[in-house]
């Protein structure tokens, strides 16, 4: 994955609260084969109205979304963390997020920045006009106008982020002992180990 | 090791599993069986061609598919197969028929007689066992906890680090007990039991935490019966549902295609013997249930929580104490239309549904046609269909006439798959009608846009289908007499 250090540019003022999955990708776009191109289905039913922001001539392919409480509640589906990331979107920041939708973020890059309400209201004032600033190492959210908004963020999953790790890549780092586990299991637990391989 | 403090069935699995624990708290688990569909797996493939990376255990893995596949014949009269009309769903059944194979894992083919629905397929073949960690991107993974295995559902980018590491990133969960004592009534079947369950505990009370059900009454069901209550752990929230194994779970699991066998199957159930909870041990919480409160069971609303028995009313919104539960109950009624006060056995439905993984296995079917024997669908019935969980239960039920039976009744006998548990096949349930269904979830738009899910046991969906409306069974059952 990308490492993520700093995240810059227009904030989308969406500000909604309860944002759920089915509202950022619906049902019908779990049917594809592939991460990409779902970004088309983001936000499918808000943007049908012509003058919705995330096809705004300003907005357009900006890579922070400000959002409401609660955002990514309902189905676990990961297609709504793919959908934003296809429209390139690269931090969300709200008052809170599901927790399933932040693990889903998170796997796959995206920062999920938690702050108060009042900071949002002020962030999107400004977003309306001006760009933001995020910078995970100062763990801060800054405008042009000396506004400093600063976040907490597990070590771990900042570690993560701003080295681009994967979980999956972390998670090889430590093939070793994998293989030591799956040795003694192989010795206690023979049964376990085979699998398929016991039929012909 | 001698005076260990005393654990759960879950402890036990999870510490014979756990490769290494981070300062966090956040262990390594290994996973011992990884069940694959095509819904939830093209991007983890994907992902992992991306990236360059292999399957780690492709011996540790079967895939099958199920939640796109018609339910209509799949090859023509000389043997050819017939095409998917939905391309979409063609794509995705395209490629997991190329990944899987590709990647060295074993394939059942949607013409292959052991294919079906992955949570049937999984414990039929042997593939899943007792005290085995087991995973699938799929929420009703927790179904394979009835024969004792720790199952739980995965998003996909879990399936991509499972299929890469054979392992997960995980926290513990809370542990529950929930005893069911006493001794059911006749008429009373595991899906009534369990969805009883989600009706004490709530669709969000099990969250947090593993749930081992136990006592008299879960110990007299069978494994079928078992599978069938641990496949709704995730309708009351918990993580996953555990039933320990004993002797029944032994011999449903001995000679399967990928069930131990010889030294290895006598070393299998000496391990499996010592995983039943220790005496002494603590769960987190303990929720009790007296069998004798448990009736021929049906939802009312859109939350598998909304429960009621067959006897009972539909209850006005404002009889909840909780204001947000008010409001849902005010929204499912308007979607349901239904009335407060209404009796349940008033409710007319149009449509029945047997099957899903919840309730379509052999011993549903049995139940079922033992109620449609000699016997004709209503009316007023329009679609009822019975959808066999794999290509054995289909084939064992054809040789036991009761694809006879259905079929005279007046309900049609289909080829194995998910169907209209989530249409996302082309069985779908119209807008606005109603559906007898044992299926596991009633939510909103789930077997169709529109459609209406009363969730039941295999024998109150067949009696549903006679009457034409939601019946209690017992009284079906004494006009036989
Ligand atoms: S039958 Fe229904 S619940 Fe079961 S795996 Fe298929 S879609 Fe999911």
């Amino acid at each position: 994955m990308e490492p993520v250090s700093t995240i810059d540019g227009r904030a989308i003022p969406f500000g909604r609260k309860n944002v759920d999955t089915d509202v950022i990708i619906p049902a019908h776009w779990l049917k594809g084969t592939t991460r990409d191109g779902m970004g088309q289905g983001a936000f499918e039913a808000l943007r049908k109205d012509p003058g919705n922001l995330f096809d705004s001539a300003e907005f357009k392919g900006s890579p922070i979304l400000i959002a409401g409480d609660n955002f990514g509640c309902g189905s676990s589906r990961e297609h709504a963390a793919w959908a934003l990331m296809d429209l390139g979107i690269k931090a969300v920041i709200a008052p809170s997020f599901s927790d399933i939708f932040s693990g889903n973020a998170f796997k796959n890059g995206i920062l999920t920045v938690v702050l108060p309400q009042e900071a949002i209201d002020r962030l999107m004032e400004v977003a309306q006009t001006d760009p933001v600033h995020i910078d995970l190492e100062a763990q801060s959210v800054t405008t042009p106008f000396q506004d400093r908004f600063a976040f907490e963020i597990d070590p771990f999953r900042k570690h993560c982020l701003m080295s681009g790790l994967d979980e999956v890549g972390l998670t090889l780092e430590r093939q070793d002992a994998i293989g030591a586990f799956e040795a003694r299991v192989r010795e206690a637990r023979p049964f376990l180990a085979k699998g398929t391989a016991v039929a012909a | 090791m001698a005076n260990q403090t005393p654990r759960t069935l879950y402890e036990k699995i999870w510490d014979a599993h756990e490769v290494e624990r981070r300062d966090d708290g956040t262990s390594l688990l290994y996973i011992d069986r990884h069940l694959v569909h095509e819904v939830t797996s093209p991007q983890a493939f994907e992902g992992l061609r991306a990236a360059g990376r292999k399957v780690r255990r492709p011996d540790l893995t079967l895939a099958v598919p199920d939640h796109n596949l018609p339910t209509t014949a799949r090859l023509d009269d000389a043997g050819h197969k017939l095409p998917i009309a939905d391309p979409e769903s063609a794509a995705q059944l395209a490629a997991l028929e190329v990944n899987a194979p590709a990647a060295g894992i074993r394939y059942i083919g949607a013409t292959d007689i052991a294919q079906g629905i992955v949570h049937v397929v999984g414990p039929e073949q042997g593939f899943s066992l007792p005290g085995a960690t087991i995973v699938c991107g799929d929420s009703h993974t927790a179904c394979h906890g009835g024969i004792g295995a720790l199952a739980f559902g995965i998003g996909t980018s879990e399936v991509e680090h499972v299929l890469a590491t054979q392992t997960l990133q995980l926290k513990r969960s809370k542990t529950m007990e929930v005893r069911v004592e006493g001794e059911l009534g006749p008429g009373v079947s595991a899906k009534d039991v369990v969805l009883h369950i989600t009706g004490v505990l709530g669709a969000a009370g099990g969250t947090g935490h593993v749930i081992e059900y136990t006592g008299p009454v879960i110990r007299g069901l069978t494994i079928e019966g078992r599978l069938t209550v641990s496949n709704m752990a995730i309708e009351h929230g918990a993580r996953a549902g555990l039933i320990a194994p004993d002797e029944k779970t032994f011999a449903y699991v001995k000679g399967r295609p990928f069930a131990p066998t010889g030294a290895d199957w006598d070393a299998a159930v000496a391990w499996w013997k010592s995983l039943a909870t220790d005496p002494g041990a603590t769960y987190d919480r303990v929720v009790v249930i007296d069998a004798a409160d448990i009736a021929p069971s049906v939802t009312w609303g859109t939350s598998p929580e909304d429960v009621l028995p067959i006897t009972g009313v539909i209850p006005a919104p404002e009889s909840f104490a909780d204001p947000s539960k008010q409001e849902a109950a005010r929204k499912s009624l308007d979607y349901m239309g239904l009335e407060p006060g209404q009796r349940m056995t008033d409710v007319e439905v149009q449509n029945v549904f047997i099957g899903s993984c919840t309730n379509s296995r052999i011993e549903d079917l049995r139940a079922a046609a033992a109620v449609l024997k000699g016997r004709k669908k209503a009316a007023n019935v329009r679609w009822a269909i019975v959808v066999p969980g794999s290509g054995l239960v289909k084939h064992q039920a054809e040789e036991e006439g009761l694809d006879k039976v259905f079929i005279e009744a007046g309900l049609e006998w289909r080829e194995p798959g998910c169907s209209a548990c989530l249409a996302m096949n082309p069985d779908k349930v119209p807008a606005g009608e109603r559906c007898a269904s044992t299926s596991n979830r009633n939510f909103v738009g789930r077997q169709g846009p529109g459609a209406r899910t009363h969730l039941v046991s295999p024998a109150m969906a067949a009696a549903a289908a006679v009457t034409g409306k939601l019946t209690d069974v017992r009284e079906l059952a004494l006009l036989e007499a």
